[in-house]
């Protein structure tokens, strides 16, 4: 199982906090994105654009990355600290 | 704030005690910068009235300390504090310090700018605002 954490404006989005989904196999993110796309419509634009980014096991991660079992996604609106 | 130098917290810190943290670390300190972010009441023409920050749980105080961490390897300092607060923050309030310790002033004034600058780039923290017309929350900040 992996779970998705969705933060800031894209929690508002969501809908929802977290998700947790169960992976018949390795999956890139790339893959992952469009299933996250289809499953919160409301997401399908900001997953689209650059502004966006992902952490896999709280560390930035690109398309290629490949998510296995008990991974930790994050969803990672532009950040606005300081 | 805890022993540790860096730190994400709700409740308020207090800047004389982070500073006087950083300057135990050795007297070969001469200089300490420190930046501090505060509320401001104003954003992009919008009176403000309130702050809120989120932020990643784990994942912001690893970035945190990898600034840190850097910032000691990269720059010619001695000390290095950070500490950010999260929660509702109203305006005036202080939001984020970091305080560098170095024998001699330009080199803290440069780990100092370069750990802001670093911070508001990579750690995963939100800041919302409360506008007259509604919660906003920040996209970028320069």
């Amino acid at each position: 199982m992996i779970t998705v954490k969705f933060f800031a404006m894209l929690k508002k989005l969501a809908g929802v906090e977290l998700r947790e989904y169960e992976l018949s196999g390795p999956v890139t993110l790339a893959e992952f994105k469009e299933t996250l796309k289809k499953d919160f419509p409301a997401l399908k634009e900001v997953l689209d654009g650059r502004s966006v980014l992902v952490s896999v096991n709280q560390e930035f991660a690109r398309g290629d990355t490949v998510l296995r079992d008990g991974d930790e996604v994050g969803l990672l609106p532009p950040f606005s600290g300081g | 704030m805890s022993d540790s130098l860096v730190s994400i917290q709700a409740e308020p810190f207090s800047v004389e005690e982070v500073v006087s943290k950083v300057k135990r670390a050795s007297r070969g300190i001469g200089a300490v910068v420190a930046f501090l972010g505060v509320g401001r009441d104003f954003s992009k023409g919008e009176d403000i009235s309130g702050l809120d920050f989120e932020h990643y749980p784990g994942m912001a105080e690893k970035k945190l300390n990898d600034i840190r961490e850097r910032a000691l390897e990269n720059f010619n300092i001695i000390e290095m504090a950070i500490v950010h607060r999260i929660g509702k923050i109203d305006i005036g309030e202080d939001i984020v310090l970091i305080a560098a310790a170095s024998a001699h002033r330009n080199d803290s004034f440069m780990a100092c700018e370069w750990a802001i600058t670093e911070l508001k780039r990579v750690t995963p923290i939100w800041k919302r605002e409360t506008t007259v017309k509604g919660d906003v929350w920040v996209s970028q900040t320069p």
